[in-house]
Order: structure tokens, then C-alpha cells, then sequence
């Protein structure tokens, strides 16, 4: 929060420097986000601020202005006043949801302006020049895979997800299809709504009714904290591996750290808007192609490549 | 007055007789607990019952303030948002105090904590009895306003106890136990024995109970309606403080979603235990019950195969209606 209002503060200090003939021949990039209102977003406000402050500073043909909205229709508001205001050459936006924002956001499509979408696609995927996202199923996919590999393609999981959204559907079809043809069995599945409480208590009853557990996926690390505060508690042995995904800076800690039941991770990075605006900006200050889908890969992260997920930083 | 009938005084040519009314969440309890040992033998382990009866203990704790405010007639709202601001508050402050961890370190802390939820509830108290506003509006904007100040202390992400020292130090007041009692559940057995006495034996307890059944009487009666109203909120604060002493020690951090929905379940726990939403009666150890419920149910749902994951919050919802039938149908009889 502190961040937001320095940098709200540092923009408006460099637009009244720079005076209205010089701000005329910048560019102009907006970043309409959601506000922080839980560990990811809030990573994704951090990102998003970070890359405006960087490119600002290193390309003063560009500037970048990041918007945080509270809901679908705020969001709306926001853009619709960036747009009517100040103009702007690019847009880039993840959408609160998909139908409410589509509409806007052809309409300033319309005038012109590039637009970026990152993570929840449009209603209507013409819209877009460039589309980024991470990829859900292979947040699974690489969670299974790894442990395929480790348990020797045997044994007894129990997996929790979070909340019946499209990413926990994705995120669980990929670890599904991830373990098919091995001898891995998934016991039990419950929803633990990504919360760290309900996490706690959902691991508590798993072993409780499970005498023999070999490895436990939850899909998401707020999850995982609470996973392993039971497990510590049970005083069982028999869990070789308790895996998240996300990329929460604690569980990277871990990674890092060499932990033997939590050695890996699989990223949703939230800094994937970071990509997106420096790959937007990349069009006005090199004149690089960049029309197109992106698909960041969900890659495992081990010890050895883990700094490269680290934002100490980051409230995420 | 009519509610003074808590404790079971012999009716007069009636003989002996239990007062099937008060008893009639702890049958439910009962048949809960027959039913879940016959789905799985797991459930009446040793470790899974001390596993249900310790994380009962948010709820159970919350909801013996919860029904003071409901006894006298109002409604807290707030409770949920409130735990997760006094915890972030908490570890903020132990994160901030610096110096060697110590047992003075967590017990300073503790006592800010507790500050800061009677200030929390005398807040909801005051606006609503001076400002004469709906409690249900004022502990909604209040609950909205606890909420959005732990997303800001916490920017969105996480508050977690930076020392591990500290946390090992602290840890054992939620995994802990004495003579194989967990500390949490010594905890809200003590909170519900001190709240049964103040409801029942004391003045400040009388009055909570003729406000909640006749505003106008107990203001004729002399009784200082809106000071009593406001502390039954401030107990309701001070008890949220105390689950929060218990919380913080379990997972060492507070985020966005700490406590969402807890006062939903705290006022089930209420109602579940005997008490009427309308006020005037309380029943403190029908609350304790009603929390221990709400739990139970929870963990056989886990426990059992018998519904999909998909549909494990319609059962729950259904038990919880059957066992409000049983119970009045239980009351009607009385």
C-alpha cells in the first residue's frame, strides 16, 4: 500500500515535471489490475508496480500507469476514465471477470489503443493482440509427473483443492492426467477453499481415516502451510512429499532451503503481469513484434532454479 | 421472570424431571457421535475426538460472547473480521517488539490483544446503543472495516511471526497439553464455566436476560438498558481476543481470509445450542455444544465416503436443520 501511494505520488511528480508538451510524445500504457485482496493479487499489484517504476525509469519515451480496481464495475469506471482522460496508446488488463469487462474493453479497442490481456481471457478473443497467461493444467501436470517419478510410480495421495472455479478444475485435470498410468492412487479429494484454517483441519481428518498416506498435493501453497502445521502435528512419517503449487515466497523458501518433504514447486506466477507490460512496452520502445498468445510454462522449480521465483520482497 | 428456569428446578407435583430443553443439543451431540463411530471406527479414535474438541475451540470461544450479545436482544456480525484483525494486530506487535523472545514477550502481546478486542467491541457497542442504529447494520459496516484493515496491514498477502524462536515459544498453547487435555480446550471450558457464572449468578447477567426479553420492562425497571447492551458487545470483543491467543500459535499467521464466515458458525453454535435469536434466554453450555456440533459434523463428512466432495455443504446444512428439529420437537415436550 505504502508502494502504490509512493509511486502514485512519483507519477504525478514526473507528469508535472515533465510538463504537458513533453507528456504529449509518451506513450502511454495502463495497467488495469484487481486490488489486493488476497496473497495472489496482491503479488500481481506488486509486479504490476514494479515493471511501471522499471520501464519508467529506463525508457522515457514510455509511461506507465497502473490502476487497482475492487470489483468487475470499478474496473470498468477505471478504464473508461484512463480512456475519456489522459488517453492511452496500450492497454494492459486482468479482467475481475470475463464478461463484464469484455464490452469496455472493445469499445477502446475501437479507438485504437493495443490491448494486452493476462491470465482471464475475454468473452470474445478477438479483442486481443497479445493474450498471456500461465498454464492451471500443467501446475498439476508437473506436480503429478514429479511424484510419478519419486514414488516410484506407487502409492497412496490425497489431494486438496480449493475453491470449484476454473483454475481448480484445471489445476486438478492436470494432476489426474499427470499420474494415469502409474500405480498412484488418489485416496481422497476434498475442497479446503485455498485457505489455510480449512486446510489445517481437512489434513487433520485425512489422518485421521488414512493409516498410510505417501504423498499429499495441495493445489494451492496458502494450503500447504496449514498441510504441513497438521502433518508436524500427527507426528507421521510415512508422508514422504507435501507439495503445493503457486509460487507463495515462503514454500520457495523452502525449496531453496533444500526441504526433503516439500524439495520442489510449481508456479502461477503472479509476476506473469510484469511479462505483459514489459512485452507491451517492448512494441513502442523497440518496435518488436509481439501479436499473439503466450502461454507461460508451469516449469518444476528445485532448489537449483529458485531464485529466479523469489521475491523476498513481495507480500506474496 | 420466565427465563430464570436455566438451572432445573423441580416443578412442583411434577417430581423428578430433566429439563429435556437444555439437554436436547447434547442428545443431538450424542446420536452425532453414535452416527459418525458406526461410518468410520477412525472417528472415535483418541486423536480424532482431541483433533474435533481443540479446533472447536475459535468457534466455541467466540460464540460464548456471541451469546451474551444474543441473549440481550443484538447481533454481532463482525466477530469473524475481528479475529483476523486482532490477530494480524498481534503478530505485527510481537514481530515489532524486538528483543530476545521470551514468555513476557508473548504474555505483553497477549494482553494488546485482549485491549484491542474490547475496544473492538466496545466500538460495535457504542455506536450501536448511542447511535441507536440496527446492530445488524452497525457490526456489518464494522465487519466490512476489521476486514479491510487486515488486507491493509497485510497488503493483500500474509502476516506471519517473523521469529521462529517466538513461534516455537508460543506454539505449544494450541498444541500443547495438560495431562493429555489440549491447552485450547482447557481454554474454552474455562471461558464457558466463567461465562455461566457471570450470565447466571450475577447482576450484570440478570440484566443481559430482561433486556433481551423485554427492552421497555427492564428500562422501567430501572435497569441501564444501553450500558448493559454495550458490554455485552465488549465481552463479545473480549472473547474473540481470547480465541484469537489460541489461534495465532496454530498456524503463526493471519491473512485476508483468516476468519471468513466464523460469525455465521458462531451464531449457528448459538442457536443450535438453545438460545433464541430474539433474545432473552442464554445458554452458554448449549453453545459449547452447538460449536462442538457444527465441528462434528465437518469431520464425519470428511471421514465418511458417503458424498461426493461436491456436495459435502448440503449435507452439512441439512444436518444441522435435522438436529434443530429434534431439538424443538424435544422442547415442545416439556
Amino acid at each position: 500500500m505504502k508502494t502504490t501511494a509512493n509511486l502514485t505520488a512519483a507519477l504525478a511528480a514526473t507528469l508535472l515535471l515533465g510538463g504537458v508538451a513533453h507528456a504529449q510524445e509518451k506513450k502511454v500504457i495502463a495497467v488495469s489490475i484487481p486490488a489486493a485482496d488476497h496473497g495472489w493479487t496482491a503479488g500481481v499489484v506488486y509486479h504490476a508496480n514494479a515493471a511501471a517504476e522499471e520501464i519508467n525509469n529506463a525508457f522515457p519515451g514510455v509511461e506507465v500507469i497502473v490502476k487497482t480496481s475492487p470489483s468487475a464495475s470499478a474496473q470498468v469506471s477505471a478504464i473508461e476514465d484512463i480512456s475519456a482522460g489522459r488517453g492511452m496508446d496500450a492497454l494492459v488488463i486482468l479482467p475481475h471477470s470475463s464478461e463484464e469487462l469484455t464490452s469496455p474493453v472493445k469499445q477502446i479497442k475501437e479507438s485504437g489503443t493495443f490491448i494486452t490481456v493476462v491470465d482471464r481471457g475475454l468473452t470474445d478473443p478477438t479483442i486481443q493482440d497479445l493474450y498471456l497467461a500461465g498454464d492451471n493444467i500443467a501446475v498439476g501436470h508437473t506436480t503429478a509427473k514429479f511424484l510419478v517419478e519419486k514414488l516410484g510410480g506407487k502409492g497412496n495421495l490425497v489431494v486438496l483443492r480449493g475453491i470449484p472455479t476454473v483454475i481448480d478444475d484445471e489445476r486438478i485435470k492436470g494432476f489426474e492426467d499427470g499420474i494415469k498410468g502409474s500405480d498412484l492412487k488418489i485416496l481422497d479429494i476434498q475442497y479446503a477453499n485455498w485457505n489455510s484454517d480449512d486446510a489445517f483441519k481437512v489434513m487433520q481428518d485425512f489422518l485421521s481415516k488414512y493409516p498410510q498416506i505417501d504423498a499429499v498435493w495441495a493445489n494451492d501453497d496458502d494450503m500447504l502451510l496449514g498441510v504441513l502445521e497438521a502433518m508436524k502435528q500427527s507426528g507421521r512419517t510415512d508422508i514422504k512429499y507435501a507439495l503445493g503449487g503457486n509460487g507463495m515466497k515462503e514454500i520457495i523458501e523452502k525449496v531453496m532451503a533444500g526441504d526433503p518433504v516439500t524439495p520442489i514447486e510449481t508456479p502461477y506466477p503472479p509476476s506473469m503481469i510484469k511479462t505483459a507490460i514489459y512485452m507491451t512496452a517492448a512494441q513502442f520502445t523497440g518496435q518488436a513484434p509481439i501479436r499473439g498468445t503466450v502461454k507461460l510454462d508451469a516449469p518444476l522449480i528445485t532448489k537449483e532454479n529458485a531464485g529466479e521465483y523469489y521475491f523476498p520482497d513481495s507480500p506474496f | 421472570m420466565t427465563h430464570a428456569s436455566e438451572t432445573t428446578v423441580p416443578r412442583p407435583g411434577g417430581g423428578f424431571r430433566i429439563d429435556l430443553k437444555a439437554a436436547a443439543p447434547f442428545i443431538a451431540l450424542a446420536v452425532l457421535l453414535v452416527f459418525g463411530a458406526l461410518l468410520n471406527p477412525n472417528f472415535v479414535s483418541a486423536a480424532n475426538l482431541l483433533n474435533v474438541l481443540t479446533r472447536c475451540a475459535f468457534i466455541a470461544i467466540i460464540a460464548v460472547g456471541a451469546t451474551f450479545v444474543i441473549a440481550s436482544g443484538g447481533l454481532d456480525l463482525s466477530v469473524g473480521s475481528m479475529a483476523a484483525f486482532i490477530a494480524g494486530s498481534m503478530i505485527l506487535i510481537m514481530n515489532g517488539m524486538g528483543g530476545d523472545p521470551t514468555i513476557g514477550t508473548i504474555a505483553l502481546a497477549m494482553l494488546i490483544a485482549l485491549g484491542i478486542g474490547a475496544l473492538c467491541g466496545l466500538a460495535n457497542g457504542v455506536v450501536t446503543t448511542a447511535g441507536r442504529i440496527e446492530p445488524f447494520i452497525v457490526t456489518l459496516g464494522t465487519m466490512g472495516i476489521f476486514r479491510a484493515l487486515v488486507i491493509w496491514l497485510a497488503e493483500g498477502g500474509s502476516i506471519a511471526m517473523k521469529d521462529q524462536e517466538l513461534r516455537a515459544l508460543y506454539r505449544p498453547v494450541y498444541f500443547g497439553n495438560v495431562f493429555g487435555i489440549p491447552i485450547p480446550v482447557l481454554v474454552f471450558l474455562a471461558v464457558a464455566a466463567i461465562a455461566a457464572f457471570v450470565l447466571y449468578k450475577t447482576r450484570f447477567g440478570r440484566h443481559v436476560l430482561a433486556v433481551g426479553s423485554n427492552e421497555e420492562v427492564a428500562r422501567y425497571s430501572g435497569i441501564p438498558v444501553g450500558r448493559v447492551r454495550t458490554l455485552t458487545y465488549v465481552v463479545q470483543g473480549l472473547c474473540v481476543a481470547v480465541a484469537v491467543l489460541v489461534y495465532v500459535p496454530r498456524l503463526g499467521a493471519a491473512t485476508p481470509t483468516t476468519g471468513l464466515l466464523w460469525e455465521l458458525q458462531a451464531i449457528t453454535a448459538v442457536v443450535i445450542g438453545g438460545t433464541a435469536l430474539r433474545g432473552g434466554t442464554g445458554r452458554v453450555w448449549g453453545t459449547v455444544c452447538g460449536a462442538l456440533i457444527l465441528e462434528v459434523v465437518g469431520n464425519i463428512m470428511v471421514l465418511s465416503d458417503l458424498v461426493s466432495e461436491y456436495l459435502i455443504g448440503a449435507v452439512q446444512g441439512a444436518i444441522i436443520i435435522v438436529a434443530m428439529l429434534v431439538q424443538r420437537s424435544m422442547s415442545r415436550r416439556t
